[in-house]
């Protein structure tokens, strides 16, 4: 019970970055139809400009608050990684926008292996580590064999997880930018005939999305305390496996499958053994593509004609 | 007589290397109710869609306002005043009513977002009814009304209607003819409407055009219109009632 317990918490902490990545695969995916197989390598940028800033906020300017260091790196890479996705876009996707379905698609997946090879060679294939922090831990639990503990670092992935979904629902649901955007989504044509600018709506979408990506990686830096060139691609496939799982092009299902994908990778970890989550994580991916092609959430609502 | 507030001239629209309209030439004058009739596939939904730049024109001229918008970016002729209820209705299946109309407001800044709100629920009372409910839930009849509101949530001075009647039973055609008509009379809204109810159109309209085949081939006021041989054979008999 007790070693379930731990593994819930840590699952969920793992799943609210996968699903904070697995948003801007959704939504992307929702208004151009199109999987950006770069975004996981958007996410690993993300990490090293959190890295980056992180050891330049420490030992340059020697700042020694912790939360004011990552409150700074939490918005230096959201607003980097936002300018990386939207010239990605503006270079690599919009001119093909009209052309054949693969050809954009051929240009995530070479935009994703020039950002794993740039970040390789602009700062070297070794891992980066940061000076672990948020060490400390609150015991939940106390028993003879097992503690359950909680440590402030995943308290604080949980809480800024929520805070900013939060934020990012309201943008969506409940703003005239988040109401065009999913006019977008729905209708591009009928949104353009209603004196929306589409372009700039799924520029807008990129935006979005790698703000959510760093969100993720400056999680992600501070819960593993290291990054390295090649991180993109694993968290990226599988905040993907967890996009299908939840129902490509939905918000809600992009989180739920996020936490899933999380959870079902710790507790296997946990339970059988180490060296085969990620084949539980992509076999659930195989099952959910053959069974269950529209995922959890995926186009819920009848639509009469 | 003064300068038309829709000027179109030589319009050739292709889908690909298949032409869609051979030539159009046509004229709305402010204030005007102006009718096109036609069979499936003559081209006037073409034409509603090149009027907006979605496809372009490949030759011709479409002036509105003094302003040459054959080249124009679709959403910035949408912001000229200019608005469409498409073929096919197009609503936003799963935004709400509201959403839908908020939507239509969306150029106008929602500078006078409840005011036309209730002007279009007055217009269209059942839309208050559905208000909370999603677009893709509604009735073909409720979809058609929201398509026409939405296009009026942005004040345009001109109104294009592609086959409003479609599908929809008697008295919510009526309906639908009668706010039209509304519209044109006590706000002087010109309305550009693309029909195949021939009948009730030529009724309504000052001004029509036939096109077949992606050509305009006659022209005169509705009067005349319905009382042509040609009109009657070919889009009246039988189907006036």
């Amino acid at each position: 019970m007790e070693v379930f317990l731990q593994q819930l918490i840590n699952g969920i902490t793992l799943g609210s970055i996968y699903g904070l990545i697995a948003i801007g695969y959704t939504m992307v995916f929702g208004i151009i139809g199109m999987v950006n197989f770069a975004h996981g390598d958007v996410f690993m940028v993300s990490a090293f400009i959190a890295v980056i800033t992180f050891l330049l906020l420490t030992t340059w300017l020697g700042i020694g608050s912790i939360a004011v260091v990552l409150m700074i790196c939490l918005v230096s890479a959201m607003v980097l990684t936002s300018i990386w996705n939207w010239a990605i876009e503006r270079i690599a996707y919009r001119p093909l926008r009209g052309s054949f379905r693969l050809a954009p698609l051929i240009s995530a997946i070479g935009m994703s292996i020039f950002l794993s090879n740039f970040v390789q060679v602009a700062q070297g294939p070794r891992n980066k580590p940061v000076t672990p922090m948020l060490r400390d831990v609150i015991t939940l639990v106390k028993s003879d064999t097992y503690d359950v503990t909680i440590s402030y670092k995943q308290i604080m992935i949980w809480a800024v997880t929520a805070v900013l979904l939060f934020g990012f629902w309201y943008l969506v649901q409940k703003t005239s930018l988040g109401r065009a955007q999913r006019a977008c989504e729905q209708d591009r044509k009928m949104a353009s005939l209603l004196g929306i600018d589409v372009d700039r709506t799924i520029s807008l979408t990129f935006v979005m999305g790698a703000a959510l990506a760093a969100v993720a990686g400056v999680m992600y830096m501070v819960y593993y305390g290291v990054v390295s060139f090649s991180d993109g691609f694993t968290p990226g496939v599988k905040a993907f496996t967890a996009a299908v799982l939840g129902g490509i092009g939905s918000l809600p299902g992009a989180v739920i499958g996020g936490l899933l994908i999380g959870l079902i990778e710790v507790f296997w970890s946990a339970y059988f053994t180490i060296d085969y989550k990620d084949v539980a994580a992509f076999s659930i991916l195989v099952i959910v593509l053959i069974f269950m092609p529209q995922g959890i959430l995926g186009k819920p609502e009848v639509e009469k004609v | 007589m003064t300068e038309p507030l829709l000027t179109v001239r030589g319009v050739k629209t292709y889908y690909g290397n298949i032409i869609a309209l051979k030539g159009v030439d046509l004229d709305v004058h402010e204030g005007e109710i102006v009718t096109m009739i036609g069979a499936n596939g003559a081209g006037k939904s073409t034409l509603m869609m090149t009027i907006f730049g979605a496809p372009q024109a490949r030759e011709g001229r479409i002036v509105y306002a003094g302003t040459d918008i054959t080249r124009m970016p679709t959403h910035m002729i949408a912001r000229m005043r200019i608005a469409q209820s498409p073929e096919g209705r197009r609503i936003f299946p799963r935004m709400t009513v509201l959403e839908n109309l908020q939507m239509g407001a969306a150029i106008d800044e929602f500078a006078h977002f409840d005011e036309d709100l209730n002007q279009v629920f007055s217009l269209f009372p059942r839309l208050s009814e559905r208000a909370h409910q999603r677009g893709g839930t509604l009735s073909g009849g409720e979809q058609q009304m929201l398509a026409i509101a939405r296009a009026l949530m942005s004040r345009p001075k001109m109104l294009l209607l592609d086959e409003p009647s479609l599908g929809l039973a008697p008295l919510v055609v009526k309906q639908i003819f009668d706010a039209i008509r509304e519209l044109n009379r006590s706000q002087g809204m010109t309305v550009f409407l693309v029909e195949q109810n021939a009948f009730h159109a030529l009724k309504l309209a000052h001004r029509g055009y036939v096109m077949v085949n992606g050509l305009i081939t006659m022209s005169g006021t509705g009067k005349e219109l319905l009382a042509s041989e040609e009109v009657r054979a070919a889009y009246l008999e039988g189907g006036a009632h």
